[in-house]
């Protein structure tokens, strides 16, 4: 139910991002999220096409997602593994000190805009 | 066609409501107001804990409750009951208080004068744990009657809490499946370095620990002011 609260804020960041670079329209965001963030991947972009009409700067956007996979590292035994099927135990030793090094992230790697002319910014 | 830049980006989506709530942690900083952000699934005992911490407390420290909920106003008359200032803020259907809604509500409330405020986040075990809120410290309630499994099924909330206090722990001999060593060992796998406290809001045990925890953390926060 959050996930329409974080397309809030992603569209907030946008509007600084879109300040910051003179952009005039997005064409496309892309997101990279962690497996175990917690962001309902599917749910997240029907948000998303419901937001973005009433957004002019992004109504034409298209949301790209990619997926970070979630990888965990066992400190027992100094071995890696996929988090989703095993959670915090490693399936190699059987140890619980485990720490996850990647999978919950959450964040907007790339715009493509349509920038205002930069001829007619005077160069800078 | 139409001629795209394609701009990096790589930042947090969530990295406007981060600058928010660090901005007001600076603020609560600059004018010595310690903010507590309490969080639990409904029903946990969030507001009978604070009324018996109030109680306790409310000789030593200037203490304001800000009440978060979707709708109605019940926890703030209750809170002003105690004494203690009270806030109710309506999150309008949001699941959650997000920092730039806490500042509103702050600034509305005036804490210059306050030592101690608490901010009784939304019920909810899962989304209040996924926006920084701009407190100083968090605390979260489980209450023994939602069971030991908690830690496993809803780790965020767990892995973000400086504090976990188990509340209820009156009713413990009814709910016997439910272990202190077992919640204790699941807390522990996903925040090796929070404080848990067991309690009751209704008999008392435990208030003197949780009092002085709280005691601990603001003359901390004060030395570093």
């Amino acid at each position: 139910m959050h996930e329409m609260g974080i397309i809030i804020h992603l569209a907030k960041t946008l509007d600084k991002v879109a300040e910051e670079n003179r952009v005039t329209r997005i064409g496309s965001v892309t997101l990279s999220i962690g497996e175990v963030s917690g962001i309902v991947t599917d749910y997240f972009s029907e948000c998303w096409d419901y937001f973005k009409k009433k957004h002019p700067l992004m109504e034409e956007s298209v949301l790209k997602i990619e997926t970070i996979p979630a990888v965990t590292h066992c400190d027992a035994c100094g071995r890696d593994y996929s988090t989703i099927p095993h959670g915090k135990t490693c399936p190699h030793c059987g140890s619980g000190e485990t720490w996850l090094i990647q999978g919950n992230e959450c964040i907007i790697k790339q715009i493509e805009a349509e920038t205002a002319d930069p001829e007619e910014q005077g160069g800078d | 066609m139409k001629d795209y830049k394609v701009i990096e980006v790589k930042e947090s989506i969530l990295a406007d409501n981060d600058a928010d709530a660090e901005a007001l942690r600076q603020e609560l900083r600059a004018e010595g107001t310690f903010l507590l952000n309490l969080m639990s699934s409904p029903g946990a005992g969030k507001t009978s804990t604070l009324v018996r911490t109030i109680a306790m407390l409310k000789d030593e420290f200037r203490i304001g409750v800000m009440e978060a909920d979707i709708d109605s106003d019940v926890d703030a008359r209750t809170i002003a009951d105690t004494g203690a200032r009270a806030i109710q803020i309506h999150t309008g259907g949001m699941c959650h208080l997000d920092a730039d809604m806490t500042r509103q509500g702050i600034r509305e409330f005036g804490t210059k004068d306050l030592d101690l405020v608490f901010l009784e986040n939304v019920g909810n075990l899962v989304c209040p744990a996924e926006f920084d809120t701009g407190a100083v410290k968090n605390a979260m309630i489980l209450s023994v009657p939602e069971g030991d499994d908690k830690p496993l099924k809803y780790p965020l909330m767990f892995q973000i809490s400086d504090v976990v206090l188990i509340n209820k722990c009156d009713v413990l001999p009814v709910f016997d499946d439910f272990s202190r060593e077992r919640v204790t060992e699941r807390i522990r796998l996903r925040n090796p370095d929070c404080d848990i406290i067991f309690v009751s809001a209704k008999t008392g045990e435990g208030f003197d620990e949780w009092a002085g925890w709280l005691r601990r953390e603001i003359s901390r926060f004060r030395d570093r002011s």
